[in-house]
């Protein structure tokens, strides 16, 4: 039996040059993972082409999980679009809802109370650590240390604590109105938040040693799939992906929504442009959301008990043309809304951040092994309900 | 019943196998050997099976996040022996948590026939039951009884957990009554 | 006078106004501008590369954010909205269709985040994106072939 000496098994060596080395003769075949997939965290198919043990290749196939969200909502009222809004990216849930009620805000030409703005900020911060804590139990089982999947959902179960206390539902809340949000936060959420986010930052310690201490796990991140600053501005690739590449932009500092221009925070960002980067960006996001979130609660005790939460608005939006932007979890998502002065919408396009971060995965998957795909398709972490909608 | 046939079955033809094998169903049957075998060991099928519901590790839509929520460390479903496996092959219940679109029938037949019997198919979910919100949909099926046959619905939206692992205890007493009911030589 | 010819990395809100008027005088109508963003329509929709090529080349737009389709009963929309990484600017600019006519050019030769967009558009409201690499069914099954987001599909509860 002939040994194949393997001698480009190096971080730094770029992966073209890995391509029909070995010195077996292969052919190459298509292999499809998915739909049915422990890797694939969502519904969806990769198509990889693969030459030996190289992807030469990649075709993604969505569109399981399509339900024509943005046609339903032409069929519902306004306020009927919020528990619907949640269902888009199930994992980062207020962020969506969130950014309806701004967009929809934004084409009535109201401005909310200031306690609900920050209330917002709070219930936005949580979700995206949830959401992140989600990420890395996921990025765990991918890479085979089980151990992170059970620490990750243990913090989780916390975080979704102070959702319960904040709404009464761990997740899809329904909590954002237009015109503010549903209820006031209770006497004792702060002192539970303060005790959660002081808890967390030590746990998250614990777990950022095991990883860095495992070398198993980190060589398997570090020198895999690089993109560069240009490739991955052009491909529309936003979020924790695109700042591990080098573009320095993060909406919630370079195009404030919502009061964000008050918090003072940093937006990590690394240059390698590698999955070990792009992993990084992650865990320092969740330190800084920490930050965001007490600096928001000094903001809400300031402000006293008895400031107003909520507005009425008017069922009957006028007619025009407003959009918004916000810093979801997995990127920067949009909603466009087209009114014509009746209580439904007209058109309501959402933009969804792993719709074009999807499609980027043949370039970040051209040249790995087939055994790294599923690392590198976790750093970018997959929710299909909001790329399909 | 002549049992000195039995190590040449292969040299038989197939009808003289069907007349041969009823001859040996209809002695066991008559001696009371499948009552008494069905009496004995029904109740040892029953707490295996129950004891060991194997899920498949497949997560479509929001619920999957209370479905994975439900074997971490706060509501634990693996004391009650629920361990998702990746390969349809190993697994005994098909758990469909969300809602299906018109791509992904093929898919959800073709494993729901994958897996070996005795299988079990478990709606989680609102829009497994029936659809859901999306009610006015043209791209989604309103409820997967359409497509495979479901043994127990379990509703919420989404579920919780704690309505999940219910809903399994609830499983649980009918794989019991499948067992109990008596199946050796059924098939 | 600004140099239309120039690169900017980073243009403010009324130097892009002004530059996309002066290079494009009467085929680019900008309708209002506001803190981070430019609202502008391209009157003729043959021009839509053109103008599209300019805003990545020149004043360093280099984020398709979205491209998206509207049916407004007699007429069609595409709409691109473009981000600068610099400033974090918006442009804004839509184009009309006839609905005898809905073919306009691709973008997703200057902006590759743009493919899967204009594929959605197309498979949604039948707006056809010449040069387009492939313009293939994404979301829906291949055995559809009608437009679902069009208003003369109605939904069940829309009768």
């Amino acid at each position: 039996m002939m040994v194949v000496e393997n001698t480009i098994d190096t971080f730094d060596s770029p992966p073209e040059e890995r391509i029909g080395k070995d010195k077996y003769e292969t052919d190459a075949m298509w292999i499809y993972m998915g739909p049915q997939h422990p890797f694939s965290h969502g519904l969806w198919t990769l198509k990889v082409r693969v030459d030996g043990e190289i992807v030469t290749d990649a075709e993604p196939v969505i569109g399981y999980l399509h339900r024509g969200w943005e046609k339903e909502a032409e069929n519902r009222e306004y306020p009927k679009i919020i528990p619907m809004a949640d269902r888009l990216c199930y994992s980062a849930s207020m962020t969506y809802t969130h950014l309806y009620c701004m967009t929809v805000e934004k084409a009535l030409g109201i401005e909310v109370p200031e306690k609900a703005e920050y209330i917002r900020i709070v219930a936005d911060e949580i979700c995206r650590i949830q959401s992140h804590l989600m990420w890395l139990a996921a990025v765990g089982t991918d890479l085979g240390n089980l151990t992170i999947f059970l620490w990750g959902m243990r913090e989780r179960e916390y975080w979704l604590d102070l959702n319960v206390r904040l709404c009464g539902q761990r997740m899809t809340t329904n909590y954002p109105r237009i015109g503010g949000v549903r209820n006031d936060t209770t006497d004792i959420f702060d002192r539970d938040v303060m005790r959660c986010t002081e808890r967390f930052e030590k746990a998250l310690w614990d777990i950022i040693d095991m990883i860095d201490s495992s070398s198993v796990y980190v060589s398997r991140m570090k020198g895999i799939s690089r993109l560069t600053r240009e490739q991955c501005a052009n491909l529309g690739v936003t979020g924790p992906a695109m700042r591990g590449c080098g573009v320095d932009f993060d909406l919630r500092r370079d195009d404030p929504y919502g009061k964000y221009e008050n918090i003072d925070f940093e937006v990590p960002v690394l240059t390698e442009g590698d999955t070990y980067a792009r992993y990084m960006v992650r865990i320092e996001e969740m330190f800084q959301s920490c930050e965001i979130i007490r600096q928001a609660i000094r903001k809400i005790n300031a402000l006293g008990k008895n400031a107003p939460y909520r507005l009425k608005v008017p069922s009957k939006v006028p007619a025009g043309k407003a959009f918004c932007k916000l810093e979801d979890p997995r990127g920067e998502s949009l909603m466009y809304l087209i009114s014509d002065g009746t209580d439904k919408p007209f058109r309501l396009k959402v933009r969804a951040p792993l719709f074009t971060n999807i499609s980027a995965s043949r370039p970040m998957v051209k040249g790995v092994r087939v055994a790294d795909v599923p690392a590198v398709m976790a750093m970018i972490d997959v929710c299909m309900g909001e790329t399909d909608r | 019943m002549d049992m000195s046939l039995y190590p040449h079955a292969v040299a038989m033809s197939a009808e003289e196998f069907m007349d041969w094998s009823t001859l040996v169903i209809n002695d066991l049957l008559s001696a009371g050997t499948k009552k008494t075998v069905d009496k004995l060991t029904g109740p040892v099928w029953t707490w295996a099976m129950k004891n060991s519901m194997h899920p498949l590790h497949w997560g479509l839509a929001c619920c999957a996040l209370e479905m994975a929520s439900a074997s971490t460390t706060r509501h634990d479903a693996e004391r009650l022996g629920i361990i998702y496996r990746s390969s349809p092959r190993q697994t005994d219940i098909l758990l469909i948590n969300g809602w299906i679109g018109k791509k992904v029938r093929p898919a959800i037949r073709r494993l729901y026939e994958q897996i070996p019997n005795p299988k079990w198919v478990i709606a989680m979910g609102e829009c497994a039951i029936s659809g859901g919100p999306w009610y006015d949909s043209y791209n989604c099926v309103q409820g997967v009884d359409q497509i495979v046959p479901v043994d127990l619905y379990i509703p919420g939206c989404p579920v919780k957990p704690d309505a999940m692992i219910d809903g399994f205890m609830l499983l649980q007493k009918k794989i019991g009554d499948y067992f109990n009911r008596g199946v050796f030589l059924e098939d | 006078m600004m140099d239309t010819e120039a690169i900017y990395q980073e243009p403010s809100v009324s130097e892009i106004k002004h530059l996309l008027e002066n290079k494009f005088k009467g085929k680019v109508a900008v309708s209002k501008t506001d803190v981070r963003r430019v609202h502008a329509e391209i009157l003729n929709k043959e021009d839509v590369f053109e103008v599209c090529n300019y805003i990545h080349d020149n004043l360093t737009f280099e984020h398709c954010s979205m491209v998206m389709g509207a049916d407004m009963i007699d007429h069609l929309e595409v709409i691109y909205l473009l981000t600068n990484y610099y400033s974090g600017t918006v442009i804004e600019i839509f184009a009309k269709l006839p609905l005898d006519d809905l073919h306009v050019h691709s973008v997703a030769l200057i902006w590759e985040g743009a493919n899967w967009h204009e594929r959605e558009t197309f498979e949604l409201f039948g707006i056809i994106f010449d040069e387009h690499p492939k313009l293939k069914r994404l979301l829906t099954p291949d055995t559809y072939t009608f437009f679902p987001f069009r208003k003369s599909y109605k939904l069940r509860g829309q009768e």
